[in-house]
């Protein structure tokens, strides 16, 4: 009954979906205030009825109620409970379902925190935003419904794919998701703006804020995804450049270039037909990206098992987004105004310049990814395009870009001063050198672009806080007073230093683990020993253990660190037995930055395991630099500057804006 | 510098950068490409030059694979031709015979396909889509193990 009604009211959705696809839309038009105003309470409804839906399909699989063909195809009775909450968006219906549920989510957080957005504004914004919301619901109901029925339930289910029984799917796919959609948001936005023909002052407010919002949940997402890949799948890779990775760095990507774009636009009114453009294709490659993962055009580890009816309707969704959005903006964008000139030297031109790496750097990405299949329904010729191309494509446009981060901030608005800027990176260069040299001496294998690209991992995170240092003037004041003065700078200087210096922490991680990683492969009875980067790991048993839904080998090693410190580490051979599938958990110790990484191949019955090692260098900085990164989008986000609905200060109280002006 | 002649030097080096990019990408699909092959276009067609990386795809044979330690060795086929394969390493969980694989790799001296990479399915349901392809392509393909 409940499922029923979960059903029902996905239906229900979908109505009110279609009257506010229309009505807010039509009554801006006419200005109707009624009918622009008819969407706070469809907005709101809706929300309410995709969520009571999503909690019917949660409740179906809280009680393992398999004769919801869902339920049994992804789930398992003898599951612990976090992974019968998780499982529910561990398949393509579910997951959808939760992609709509966000959608909704977002359109009631704009209709709740929009009160005083022009009423013009919102009702084309929630119109637009029910656009997308109807097409999803329309693919649900129509290729992907979770509710379906069995004639006779089984008695058990089939369990979820073991790969995906893990604490990551709780989190993962949730970030990621309110990343992607988030940026629906800004597209809503950019249409609207489109729509009525002009931005005002409201939409450069507004745009800013929710980039960074979608922003940080898209790095959160992403950050997450790589760790958990890195620990689940037993290859000891953090990226792949898998077809399916692309689709969730390319948003990332855009959305970067847009947080930086809209910077521009909301404090000196000019870029802002590009942002409207860019905000169009962020949201065109969260598209993108679902159309890739769920059509059955890709072979990966994330592709859902599909028909050719979902990819097609998923295509047409796509076509009809992108192209009309893209239309409309060649129609419209003319009327936009724009303004605010300034130099090739100066803060606009640093973020202009980021752009245009930024989106390069995308366009190669996206080339890569969609070549191959283009390729092969064009000529049937057959290809992969992976990390060798992307590492020589992506990593040259990246560089350049990063050497150029910490001179951005330090640059004034309209027209800055290079060489004032660069006198304030002494530091930085310092300590960039410092590192090259440090790292040429004190190694011997490491290839000279290598320690380049070290020197520029410090370059950049000193020079994250160059700005800072600058604004509390640390060199004239000394620390005490500079402390005091770094407390009052605003949230996103803070946010800009934190989100740069992760960068280069990030940076430092991928090079490290590059170039000092290392590996060992050996085939094992138990008592023998291998070592690895001074740890001896010696191989103590080998124990079957039965655990609820599989039974697993468990290996023990003793393990002794070079400085004598002795511990033990146990990855296992799993074997589920709904699924027939074996998987293999890793078993990770940390030391400092660095782990020591432990995944097994095959276990014979004669007790002779082959075991993989690596020591990752400096690995964990990968995602370290991640965290460096979301902080510093939460902190610009607390901005009170920033913050939407909050009035502006006033200009007296905030004396470090004027100091901007004419640093 | 007139400001015209400011906008031309922007304008330049927007062109530059793209032109750059475009260049990257060019030359990443001269060299950085890898093809897919079948058996048959390996053993009876020689498409790929010795030493060029390629991936190939197909069944694993039954009773074809031998272990020495860390190092395989098994029998690509597309039920045409066949290929042995040399890999060392761990293979993946869901290597199995009879079971689809793509290898990648290059073909030694003694034609013989030495891999680096060796990628099986990801779950029960899964096949990689090159070795379905090339398996229907030769009429070999049955629709029985679709889940359900």
């Amino acid at each position: 009954m409940i499922v029923e009604l979960g059903h029902f009211t996905l239906i229900l959705a979908l109505a009110l979906a279609a009257v506010q696809s229309i009505l807010p839309i039509v009554g801006a038009k006419i200005g109707n205030v009624n009918l622009m105003r008819s969407a706070n309470q469809t907005s709101m409804m809706m929300t309410v009825m995709i969520a009571f839906s999503f909690g019917a399909l949660t409740w179906a699989y809280v009680n393992s109620d398999f004769s919801v063909l869902n339920v049994w195809q992804n789930s398992h009775s003898l599951q612990p409970l976090l992974y019968k909450y998780t499982s529910v968006w561990g398949n393509h219906e579910g997951s959808l379902l939760l992609w709509v549920l966000i959608l909704a989510f977002f359109a009631s957080l704009v209709t709740v925190f929009g009160r005083n957005l022009p009423p013009v504004l919102k009702a084309n914004v929630l119109g637009v935003q029910a656009w997308i919301l109807f097409a999803f619901l329309l693919f649900i109901l129509f290729t992907s419904n979770p509710f379906e029925r069995m004639p006779n339930a089984p008695l058990e289910g089939k369990d979820l794919n073991p790969i995906l029984q893990d604490i990551g799917l709780a989190i993962h796919p949730p970030f990621l998701y309110l990343g992607y959609v988030g940026f629906s948001v800004t597209f809503s936005f950019a249409m609207a703006a489109l729509i009525s023909g002009r931005i005002d002052a409201a939409w450069a407010r507004w745009v800013r804020p929710w980039t960074l919002i979608a922003w940080i949940f898209l790095t959160a997402g992403i950050s997450m995804g790589s760790y958990w890949a890195y620990y689940e799948l037993g290859w000891g890779g953090w990226w792949f450049w898998d077809p399916v990775e692309n689709a969730s760095f390319m948003p990332w990507l855009a959305g970067t270039a847009l947080l930086h774009s809209a910077l521009v636009m909301e404090k000196r009114e000019a870029l802002k037909i590009w942002t409207v453009l860019l905000a169009i294709v962020t949201f065109s490659m969260s598209l993108l990206g679902a159309f890739l993962v769920r059509s059955g055009v890709l072979t990966s580890v994330h592709a859902f098992a599909t028909d050719p009816e979902r990819g097609l309707f998923l295509l047409v969704i796509l076509i009809a987004f992108i192209g009309g959005s893209l239309t409309l903006f060649v129609m419209r964008a003319g009327m936009l105004k724009t303004g605010g000139l300034f130099a090739p030297i100066s803060r606009e031109g640093a973020l202009v310049l980021n752009n245009l790496f930024l989106s390069a750097a995308l366009a190669t990405v996206l080339f890569g990814t969609l070549y191959p299949l283009l390729l092969e329904s064009v000529t049937g010729t057959k290809i992969s395009v992976g990390a060798p191309f992307f590492n020589l494509t992506f990593g040259p446009l990246m560089l350049p870009l990063l050497f150029a981060v910490p001179f951005g901030p330090l640059l004034a608005w309209k027209r800055g001063d290079l060489y004032a800027a660069m006198s304030r990176l002494y530091l930085a260069a310092g300590a960039a050198l410092l590192a090259v040299i440090i790292t040429l001496a004190f190694t011997t294998d490491t290839p000279i672009l290598a320690a380049l690209v070290i020197g520029l991992a410090f370059w950049l995170m000193v020079g994250a806080f160059a700005e800072i240092a600058t604004r509390t003037g640390l060199r004239k004041n000394g620390i005490s007073k500079a402390f005091a003065r770094a407390r009052g700078l605003p949230g996103s200087i803070w946010g800009t230093a934190f989100a740069h210096f992760g960068l280069g922490v990030t940076l430092m991680g991928i090079v490290a683990v590059s170039v000092y990683e290392k590996e060992v492969i050996v085939s094992m009875n138990p008592g023998d020993s291998a070592t690895i980067s001074g740890y001896e790991l010696t191989l103590k048993s080998i124990e079957p253990r039965r655990i609820a839904n599989y039974t697993e080998d468990v290996l023990t090693f003793d393990v002794v660190s070079p400085s004598g410190e002795k511990f033990t580490m146990a990855p296992t051979k799993r074997f589920y037995t709904a699924r027939q599938m074996p998987t293999t958990e890793s078993a990770i110790y940390t030391s400092g930055f660095s782990q020591l990484y432990i995944s097994l191949g095959e276990v014979t019955d004669n007790k002779t395991a082959i075991v993989r090692m690596w020591w990752k260098t400096q690995i964990t900085l990968i995602w370290a630099g991640t965290i460096f990164m979301i902080f510093g989008g939460l902190l610009s986000l607390a901005d009170r500057r920033l913050r939407v609905g909050a009035p502006k200060p006033a200009k007296t109280k905030k004396p470090s804006g004027r100091q901007q002006a004419n640093a | 510098m007139t400001r015209k002649q400011k906008r031309l030097a922007g304008l330049g080096f927007i062109a530059a950068v793209l032109s750059g990019a475009v260049g990257l990408v060019l030359v990443g699909l001269r060299d950085e490409i890898v093809f897919f092959y079948t058996p048959t276009e390996i053993v009876e067609e020689s498409k790929a030059a010795q030493g060029q990386r390629f991936r190939i795809g197909g069944l694993v044979k039954e009773d074809s694979l031998q272990k020495q330690g860390t190092t395989v060795s098994f029998i690509i086929t597309d039920t045409n031709s066949d290929l042995t394969v040399n890999y060392t390493g761990i293979l993946p969980d869901l290597f199995k015979e009879g079971q689809g694989v793509v290898a990648e790799g290059t073909m030694n001296s003694a034609l013989v396909f030495v891999a680096d990479t060796v990628l099986a399915k990801h779950d029960e349901n899964y096949m990689p889509k090159e070795v379905t392809d090339s398996l229907k392509e030769q009429g070999y393909w049955q629709e029985d193990n679709k889940g359900s």
